[in-house]
């Protein structure tokens, strides 16, 4: 059995505009020390996903399907089984490291609640662990700043502290939303770095959600691709980003430009998202798809695998894309 | 040798910071966020911008224009010092350059149809223009964007993030500038959308032959539209050179270590390319390193990059520029 088995996991928004179907069908098991990358444009659905794993979603938002975590549905549980589990088993880390820590708590509160409440520590040892931890994510004179309040820190140390709180716990799972998107090249990089060591030293498994590529190729075995709220493929990275079998993956890989290769235009995919109030029937791609055929427009294939640990959601088979 | 269309000459933007508690007479601690920046662009030419956040890239991007004080030159067409002119005299220079901002929605005035915002620099340069020449040149700049004739009369919420970014690049053409300053135009677009308006600015570059000047922190598009690249760091330039040349032989050790940390969307070219790691953060902007500004985080300083400034010369402002053999 898989640590998590998310099985048809859909999730969807009452509005006044009408129900929002967000995500749809979703199914993927994780081993422990894997990675994944869950790559999509904004409105894909890729942090509502994380979001309804770690039941965190808005009031108006409604799960379905399930989510399985070593044996126990994380679904519809219950606060408490979530706030057992939450931190402790499955620690998140968010995009924004600004908006996401409290700003009127030193960084030594925010940090040992989770210790002392999960782990029953006292606080001198909950502090002694939070300094050990912000060492362990390279901030220096940790000892100094943990007193400090979060607006102290520059951009890459916040989320640097972010991390460091998530794994405090040593979770089994973490759960990164766009973990460097908000930061300069060179301390992406050095995030990335950090979570990589850290991913490596503590075996936790890792989702990472990104609409960055780049980040996916340098850190995940596995990618999800994600668009209007289904997936369009999934594969492990190497065979994805060689020979990508969905014409969105296909398009969006095309669409990048690259530092280590010159190119004359890049393949812009035509139009724009699908607007989720108004979702199409079938592909959410086909408006956009050079490929779609008649049956796009009213049925989306259902995620099938057509080679091992590949599947792809589309109509066309993959020797009629070219 | 043509003249260039703009030539930047030591630009320099102070801001004064007031700290809490200072007394009236205090003085005021100062930030350079420019200081001392040389360039040219010559007609028809992209100038790329990098650096990260706090270079300074935008800060001088707006001291062209005026839009933040500035000291130096801005010597347009080889006559005139931009900075010296008054408010009045700037206004006729305005026209022939234009901005394109980075945060599409918050660029545009909400209470405006898109008629009204295309049409807008065009009844201020051209006042005497008349109704039916206005709608004709603005249907044609909308068509030329690739908005439809039948959204003149919609207000920008009803158009997505890479429509806006259309429509503000229609504002900026129409009344047909000779040098166009981009300030991260893509970078809150989707991936699919950035590159649609990247093609559109590059095939209106080509064109009209208009200049550009292109600010991003995305190393991957700056390369992909620029002629020249200009790094920043802390308010200085580090490297200015032909886009080819630097990306395949940086020479400052602070754009090596840009370069090297761009993810590539390849895994096995990701996982095999040498990372230059830079150590620790920005310092601050208030207190600059002595000498060179990027010596406390460059893996070659040494004694005397912390007594000398280094000169931008032949494109590299370093005491010791080129490559090592393998850094890091």
């Amino acid at each position: 059995m898989a640590m998590l088995e998310v099985n048809n996991l859909g999730v969807s928004f009452a509005t006044p505009d009408g129900t929002v179907n967000a995500v749809n069908g979703i199914s993927f098991n994780l081993e422990r020390g894997d990675t994944l990358g869950i790559v999509g444009e904004s409105g894909s659905g890729k942090s509502q996903l994380a979001f309804a794993i770690m039941g965190l979603l808005a009031k108006n938002g409604a799960p379905r399907g399930s989510a399985i975590f070593d044996g126990t549905e994380l679904i519809g549980a219950p606060v408490a089984t979530l706030n057992g589990i939450r931190s402790n088993h499955i620690a998140m880390v968010f995009q924004d490291p600004m908006t996401s820590l409290n700003p009127y708590m030193r960084v030594s509160d925010q940090m040992m609640e989770s210790l002392v409440h999960h782990k029953g520590m006292s606080k001198a040892q909950a502090l002694a662990e939070c300094i050990r931890m912000l060492d362990a994510v390279k901030i220096p004179d940790a000892k100094g700043r943990i007193r400090l309040y979060p607006h102290e820190f520059s951009g890459g140390m916040r989320q640097r502290v972010m991390i460091a709180m998530s794994l405090l716990c040593k979770p089994d799972l973490l759960i990164a939303d766009e973990p460097t998107t908000a930061l300069d090249v060179t301390v992406q990089a050095q995030i990335m770095h950090l979570l990589r060591d850290l991913q490596r030293d503590f075996g936790m498994a890792t989702i990472l959600i990104t609409h960055d590529l780049g980040v996916i190729a340098g850190f995940c075995r596995e990618v999800i691709v994600m668009y209007g709220g289904q997936v369009m493929e999934q594969a492990p990275v190497e065979p994805f980003f060689a020979t990508p079998t969905h014409p969105y993956s296909r398009g969006l890989l095309h669409a990048l430009p690259r530092v280590d290769q010159d190119g004359a235009e890049l393949n812009s995919i035509a139009g724009s998202p699908p607007n989720m109030t108004r979702a199409p029937k079938g592909c959410p791609f086909e408006p956009r798809c050079d490929f779609a055929v008649d049956i796009c427009k009213t049925s989306l294939a259902p995620l099938t695998e057509f080679a091992p640990g590949r599947k792809r959601a589309c109509n066309r088979a993959v020797e009629e894309l070219v | 040798m043509t003249t260039p269309l703009i030539e930047a000459r030591d630009i320099r933007v102070t801001f004064d910071l007031k700290r809490e508690g200072d007394m009236p007479w205090t003085k005021p601690l100062q930030l350079h966020a420019v200081a001392g920046v040389n360039f040219t662009v010559n007609p028809g030419e992209t100038l790329g911008i990098v650096g990260e956040s706090g270079s300074g890239k935008s800060t001088l991007a707006r001291a062209l224009i005026q839009m933040v004080p500035a000291k130096g030159k801005v010597i347009w067409q080889g006559k005139t010092d931009l900075l010296a002119l008054s408010a009045r005299e700037m206004l006729a220079y305005r026209r022939d350059i234009q901005m394109v901002f980075q945060d599409p929605l918050a660029s545009l005035n909400p209470r405006m149809t898109v008629g009204q915002i295309v049409a807008e620099p065009l009844k201020t340069h051209f006042p005497g223009i008349t109704a039916a020449e206005v709608k004709a040149r603005v249907q044609l700049m909308m068509d030329r964007v690739g908005l439809l004739p039948n959204q003149i009369n919609r207000y920008p919420h009803e158009f997505s993030g890479g429509q806006c970014q259309r429509i503000g690049i229609a504002r900026a053409l129409i009344v047909e500038p000779k040098l166009l300053i981009c300030d991260e135009p893509v970078s809150a677009l989707d991936v699919s959308i950035q590159a649609q308006v990247i093609n559109l600015l590059a095939g209106l570059q080509r064109d009209l032959g208009i200049a550009m000047i292109f600010i991003a922190h995305d190393l991957s598009v700056v390369k992909h539209v620029s002629d020249r690249v200009m790094v920043m760091y802390l308010g200085r330039v580090m490297e200015d050179a032909e886009k080819r040349a630097l990306f395949a032989m940086p020479q400052h050790p602070y754009t090596q270590a840009l370069l090297s940390a761009v993810p590539i969307p390849d895994p096995v070219a990701e996982r095999a390319k040498v990372m230059i790691p830079l150590d620790g953060d920005l310092p601050s902007p208030l207190f600059p390193p002595s000498g060179c500004v990027f010596r406390t985080r460059c893996f070659r300083a040494e004694a005397r990059c912390k007594s000398e400034v280094p000169q931008l010369t032949g494109g590299v402002a370093c005491h010791f520029p080129g490559l090592l053999s393998k850094a890091g």
